[in-house]
């Protein structure tokens, strides 16, 4: 039912033919100097890192329980059930919340535009809607990129690292990080070398802000009876010594006046 | 005096203008060229301050209409209303701070309409919202008054009561949810600052924040606007924030402690400078000023300590969104002169709003309601409750 891309750093052969199929397919221009740039962009969603003769991708992990999609205030990103989380520009409101909590930093900003968008790899969701595999997965020449049922793939990537102990990293990125995302990784060199950070939880990061938010229901009604309470004693105090009279009244409050001088 | 006045309108005009060119580069060519903002750092200063500062310093608002309509303090009664039109011109501000923030100001709306509420920016939104309502509300009868709309005031002051309510159950939950921002980047923050007790201390620090703005505001008023000085009232003020930063002080120094991050105070390092430059402006001078009484019951011993309050707290803040993400983000973020001259119209802003609202409004109360206890002798204090109504 959900589908996920499985990347094998150890097939790949840096051509960058999914680069170039990425901005096809995203209407992005692509260029020499576009293919030399190392960073992902508001321009360029996919990236072919090299690191001596090694290769990593980097894209949206497109998480199973996305960060960006639960920090959305307005719901502008959104997990499909097929895989892929996209982007609705016409609800986002640029408040850049999906930017600062993605734990890949992989959402980017049109910073020079007066009217800027969120942009980032969104798994090719109508292709993918269609029953076809992503663009990059297709482009690719030697099958470093696979797309599939996430279930096949984690499958397959155990195997390969089964059949080859000595080629892998003892490590599918992507498996557990986060709960888990539809991009799958798999590498001879340590993620660490390419941006990927090795400490990530294994619990989805918006468990972290629902624990705290999904308490707000019950703190309203406690909070307002207690207040309340709170005014309905301090208040009562004050009718009581009213109708005791004047008289003892004064005499309180000089009791009242004597112990704060001591 | 009148030099002095020139000098701070010279201020004025200056920060307003270069406000000004700002915003025109702001909405003309965009959020890249007005800020040092990049993909790796896409909060600055706009959040950490104008947003993040701007809703804590408005904090006096709902502490003290709890103090004197909950709880019943009278003789607080006499700094209310200046307190609410602080943290009223707050939110304003905060709301006009946002405005330039956003990619898209325009549809600032739309968490009313597509909602998550799975996201805390949405449960902020719908809180400040709310909560500028209750603010208006309870900043109404000011203006009301002033034009003579006397059965107005009469129906928002029955229904004071549930309005302050309102208002500290909104307080509440957006202050501490503006911690609970941050709680969704464990990966991203330095140590001294991610604790899943963020939303925890951003309440209770806001509490702090809003007694020392409420002892800044009054002093500055008591200088700038003739105003007596309510000195009495300030040092009740000053021991319930004695209180209420040992309280934060314990419980930081506990989640540090269980969270094994105490012994990164020790290390020398870019973020130690600033959680300790942190705690001294916020905690360490303030409570060792606090703590002696003579400093504490003097007028300028409780405006020092409270400026310290107010600049510590911001720097906690600041480290919280910006400092604790730099080294994450592989970068020093420093905000560009733009993002800046923004930020300094906006407080200039306030500071001529405020001004502007004594004058026309009655702000502060007709009647003296206390003699101003000197401050050689410092344990005299008269209670005003007896004062007034003599």
């Amino acid at each position: 039912m959900s589908r996920a891309l499985l990347y094998d750093a150890t097939v790949c052969i840096g051509c960058k033919a999914c680069e170039q199929a990425c901005a096809d397919q995203n209407k992005l221009p692509y260029s020499q100097a576009v293919a030399n740039e190392d960073i992902q962009s508001e321009h360029k969603y996919t990236v072919v890192l090299t690191r001596s003769e090694h290769f990593m991708r980097r894209l949206c992990m497109n998480c199973l329980d996305p960060a960006c999609a639960s920090v959305c205030p307005v719901g502008a990103l959104r997990k499909t059930a097929t895989g892929p989380v996209i982007y609705d520009e016409g609800r986002c409101m640029g408040c850049r919340y999906c930017m600062a909590a993605c734990p890949f930093s992989v959402p980017k900003y049109e910073w020079g535009k007066v009217l800027p968008r969120v942009r980032k790899c969104t798994m090719c969701p109508d292709r993918v809607a269609a029953g076809q595999q992503t663009a990059c997965a297709e482009a690719c020449p030697t099958g470093a990129t696979k797309f599939g049922e996430r279930d096949d793939l984690i499958a397959e990537a155990r195997q390969r690292i089964h059949d080859n102990p000595e080629k892998y990293v003892n490590h599918i990125y992507g498996l557990t990080e986060v709960g888990g995302t539809s991009v799958l990784l798999l590498s001879s060199v340590p993620f660490e070398q390419f941006g990927y950070r090795a400490e990530l939880p294994g619990d989805p990061l918006p468990m972290l802000t629902y624990r705290v938010l999904s308490r707000i229901p019950d703190i309203v009604p406690l909070g307002g009876v207690l207040l309340g309470g709170v005014w309905w004693i301090t208040h009562r105090r004050e009718e009581v010594s009213a109708a005791e009279g004047h008289k003892k009244n004064v005499r309180l409050r000089v009791v009242k006046g004597e112990s704060r001088e001591n | 005096m009148k030099i002095k006045l020139t000098f701070w309108k010279f201020v004025f005009l200056v920060l307003i203008a270069a406000g000004v060119y700002a915003t025109v580069v702001r909405f003309t060519r965009g959020l890249g060229q007005t800020t040092n903002l990049s993909d790796q750092f896409p909060w600055g200063i706009w959040v950490g301050f104008d947003v993040l500062c701007g809703v804590m310093l408005a904090a006096g608002g709902f502490t003290l209409t709890a103090a004197v309509h909950i709880f019943n303090l009278k003789r607080l009664q006499p700094i209310v209303r200046p307190t609410v039109l602080t943290a009223f011109l707050g939110y304003l501000l905060v709301t006009v701070a946002l405005m330039f923030d956003l990619g898209r100001p325009y549809r600032i709306w739309h968490p009313l309409i597509m909602r998550n509420p799975h996201s805390v920016m949405f449960e902020v939104a719908y809180c400040v919202m709310l909560y500028t309502t209750v603010l208006a509300l309870e900043f109404s009868p000011i203006v009301l008054e002033r034009f003579h709309f006397h059965k107005a005031v009469r129906i928002i002051h029955g229904a004071v009561i549930p309005l302050v309510i309102c208002g500290v159950l909104l307080s509440t939950l957006h202050q501490s949810s503006l911690g609970s921002l941050y709680l969704i980047m464990p990966e991203k923050m330095h140590p001294f600052w991610y604790t899943p007790l963020l939303p925890v201390f951003f309440f209770i620090s806001a509490i702090a924040v809003g007694l020392a703005m409420t002892i800044f505001e009054s002093s500055l008023s008591s200088k700038y606007f003739g105003r007596q000085l309510e000195l009495g009232i300030l040092q009740e003020l000053g021991r319930v924030l004695l209180v209420v930063l040992s309280v934060y002080g314990v419980l930081r120094f506990e989640d540090l402690l269980h969270r094994g991050a105490l012994r990164k105070m020790v290390q020398p390092s870019y973020e130690m400078t600033l959680f300790w430059l942190e705690l001294a402006l916020a905690l360490i001078v303030p409570l060792i000023l606090l703590s002696q009484r003579k400093l504490r019951n003097s007028a300028n011993g409780l405006y020092v300590a409270a400026v310290l309050v107010l600049l510590g707290f911001v720097a906690n803040r600041l480290n919280v969104s910006v400092t604790s993400l730099e080294s994450s983000a592989g970068l020093h973020y420093v905000p560009k002169w733009t993002e800046m001259a923004v930020t300094g119209a906006i407080i200039a802003a306030g500071f001529a709003l405020f001004s502007l609202a004594v004058r026309y409004l009655p702000i502060f109360p007709t009647e003296v309601l206390s003699t101003v206890p000197s401050t050689s002798q410092p344990r005299v204090p008269v209670p005003v409750l007896d004062n007034a109504g003599n």
